[in-house]
């Protein structure tokens, strides 16, 4: 049964809510709409919302000095190197403890778990150490293979309870039809796994173009993605709010679009499956 | 059913994950180990030779080492407070019927796919920049001398831009598990006119309790190690070097990788401890 509720109530709690989701959001609305200031506009005081002449000029002159599209090209190549190779890797050991579970697949699944609980800064020597003496310092290859490493547990665990959520009895009825285990994974699982594939590398790709400790520590000119790129900013000469509005917006538009995809996958991606 | 030779397969197909884990674990964490018990200064000498816990008792020791665990702290507990109370009252007010619900949904979710390097810089230069920011322009709205917001009120300021990040991150969990409550106990529980405080003491509270010790463990394992925020605002300056960060600058910067190390072992220890919890509740729902 629905609760019945007034229309009063419910116009209250619409302006209610429109309020506090605006201003949440207001930072970001702010960020975009300064990206197409000039920048004695965006420094306007009072400062102007609407009522200023849009230019496309920061966006122009941000790709024109820092050569932003091969930043951008950087984070496609890391988040989505990181994510393809974790998944792969992730797909078979997701499958096998779904399927075929055994008495030590919950510890596998936790001590997985606490490898991701590891703080990054405790083995930040080691790793930079490691990257120097392989040459990965400052080249993508490297730090595709470290972001893959810190979202791989949270790959295992998404696609592991997706796929327990595929019923056995499916399998066991192709298995008596007389499906071979490549016919069983070909033409059973895999259209049956694929939502949950979809979902987990969705939200690993938002979080390895996000991640901004490796990223930072590991790169310097060559590899340096979006996170890099932005950071640079912040020893600034002269004006420059507008061109780091521009810079940002291009940095999160992306991202902000994926995301709004993955809002139930993140619940369950970053509980653990804990919160469903 | 499970035959030996499925049993077989499953171990060859777990094989690579569980061997990638356990080197990116292991060999990381001995090296860390091994540095920590070591006076080792790359630019300065190199290996000096073992120094027993010489660097765990300097690393305690140092003056820098208890306004870092303070700073911590402050930051940590300071975060997780803003965001679960808010995150709650969020939650309840996005569960309500109301018009244009998904919109909104998606306006306060957003500040999570922000990166890290655009929140902080977009809140330390548009917002909390003491000449043109946005927050001097209303200070001066209402007659008031705007605030250096990063160095005058750095903690206050770091709180704020790690609230904005993860304020979405506790009201969607937190909206998740409100929505997976029974209405009819709710409706029962209006029927019988039990006040609105009564109702949520009573019955939402208890039953968000899970969701909301989940929040906290795992923003606290993040926020630990919160970098990008400080890196790009305040550098560790004015009271905000956080224990990640001053094992940062031990580390790279002033490239004592010994003392760094034994900061690190700590770092690692600290958050063992939170993990634990964490793993126990994720462990039980496991069986369920």
């Amino acid at each position: 049964m629905a609760r019945a509720v007034t229309t009063r109530r419910k116009s209250l709690n619409t302006a209610l809510a429109w309020a506090v989701g605006l201003l949440i959001f207001f930072p970001i609305l702010w960020t975009i709409l300064t990206s197409f200031k000039t920048e004695a506009q965006a420094i306007a005081s009072p400062p102007l919302f609407l009522n200023f002449n849009w230019t496309l000029e920061n966006y122009a002159i941000v790709q024109e000095r820092s050569d932003y599209m091969r930043f951008l090209w950087n984070s496609v190549i890391i988040a989505g190197g990181s994510t393809i190779l974790g998944v792969i890797i992730a797909v078979p050991a997701a499958w096998a403890m779904a399927f075929v579970p055994s008495k030590r697949t919950k510890d596998i699944l936790l001590w997985m778990l606490s490898t991701k609980m590891l703080p990054a800064v405790g083995v930040l020597y080691p790793i930079y150490l490691l990257f120097i003496r392989l040459g990965l310092l400052d080249t993508r290859g490297g730090l595709v293979v470290v972001l893959m490493l810190i979202n791989l547990p949270i790959i295992v665990w998404m696609l592991y309870t997706y796929f327990r959520e595929i019923p056995g009895e499916i399998l066991e009825a192709a298995r008596m039809d007389g499906a071979t285990l490549k016919e069983e994974i070909l033409y059973v699982l895999t259209p049956m796994a694929i939502p949950g594939i979809a979902s987990t590398v969705l939200l690993n790709f938002i979080l390895a173009w996000n991640e901004a400790f490796w990223t930072l520590n590991l790169t310097a000119v060559d590899a340096a993605p979006l996170t890099a790129f932005i950071a640079s900013y912040s020893s600034p000469e002269g004006l420059f709010f507008a061109k780091l509005s521009a810079a940002s917006t291009m940095a999160i538009a992306p991202i902000l679009i994926l995301g709004w995809f993955s809002q139930k996958q993140l619940v369950r991606g970053l509980t653990f499956g804990a919160v469903k | 059913m499970a035959t030996q030779h499925s049993r077989s397969v499953a171990r060859l197909m777990m094989a690579p994950a569980v061997v990638l884990l356990l080197g990116w674990m292991l060999v990381p964490l001995t090296m860390t180990l091994y540095f920590s018990f070591k006076k080792y200064l790359p630019l300065r000498g190199g290996d000096l030779g073992w120094v027993g816990f010489d660097n765990y008792v300097r690393f305690v020791s140092s003056s820098s080492f208890w306004p870092a665990v303070q700073a911590t702290l402050v930051i940590v507990g300071g975060v997780l407070v803003i965001t679960v109370i808010l995150g709650v009252l969020l939650a309840m007010l996005l569960d309500q019927p109301m018009w244009g619900q998904g919109v909104v949904r998606i306006l306060v979710i957003a500040p999570f796919f922000v990166m890290p390097t655009v929140s902080a810089l977009v809140w330390k230069n548009m917002f909390m920049d003491p000449v043109n920011g946005l927050l001097a322009h209303l200070w001066r709205l209402f007659g008031a001398e705007p605030i250096s917001w990063l160095s005058e009120a750095s903690m206050t300021s770091i709180i704020m831009i790690v609230s904005w990040q993860w304020l979405p991150f506790a009201t969607l969990i937190l909206l998740t598990a409100i929505q997976s409550l029974d209405s009819e106990q709710l409706e029962a529980a209006e029927m019988d006119g039990a006040p609105v405080l009564k109702r949520f003491y009573h019955i939402i509270l208890p039953h968000l309790s899970r969701a909301i010790t989940i929040v906290i463990l795992i923003q606290t394992i993040f926020l630990l190690s919160i970098f990008a925020e400080i890196f790009v605002t305040t550098g560790g300056a004015f009271g905000t070097r956080t224990l990640t960060y001053l094992i940062f600058q031990r580390v790279l910067e002033s490239q004592n990788v010994g003392l760094g190390s034994a900061g690190g072992v700590y770092a690692i220890i600290l958050a063992n401890i939170v993990a634990i919890f964490l793993m126990r509740i994720v462990g039980k729902n496991l069986d369920a």
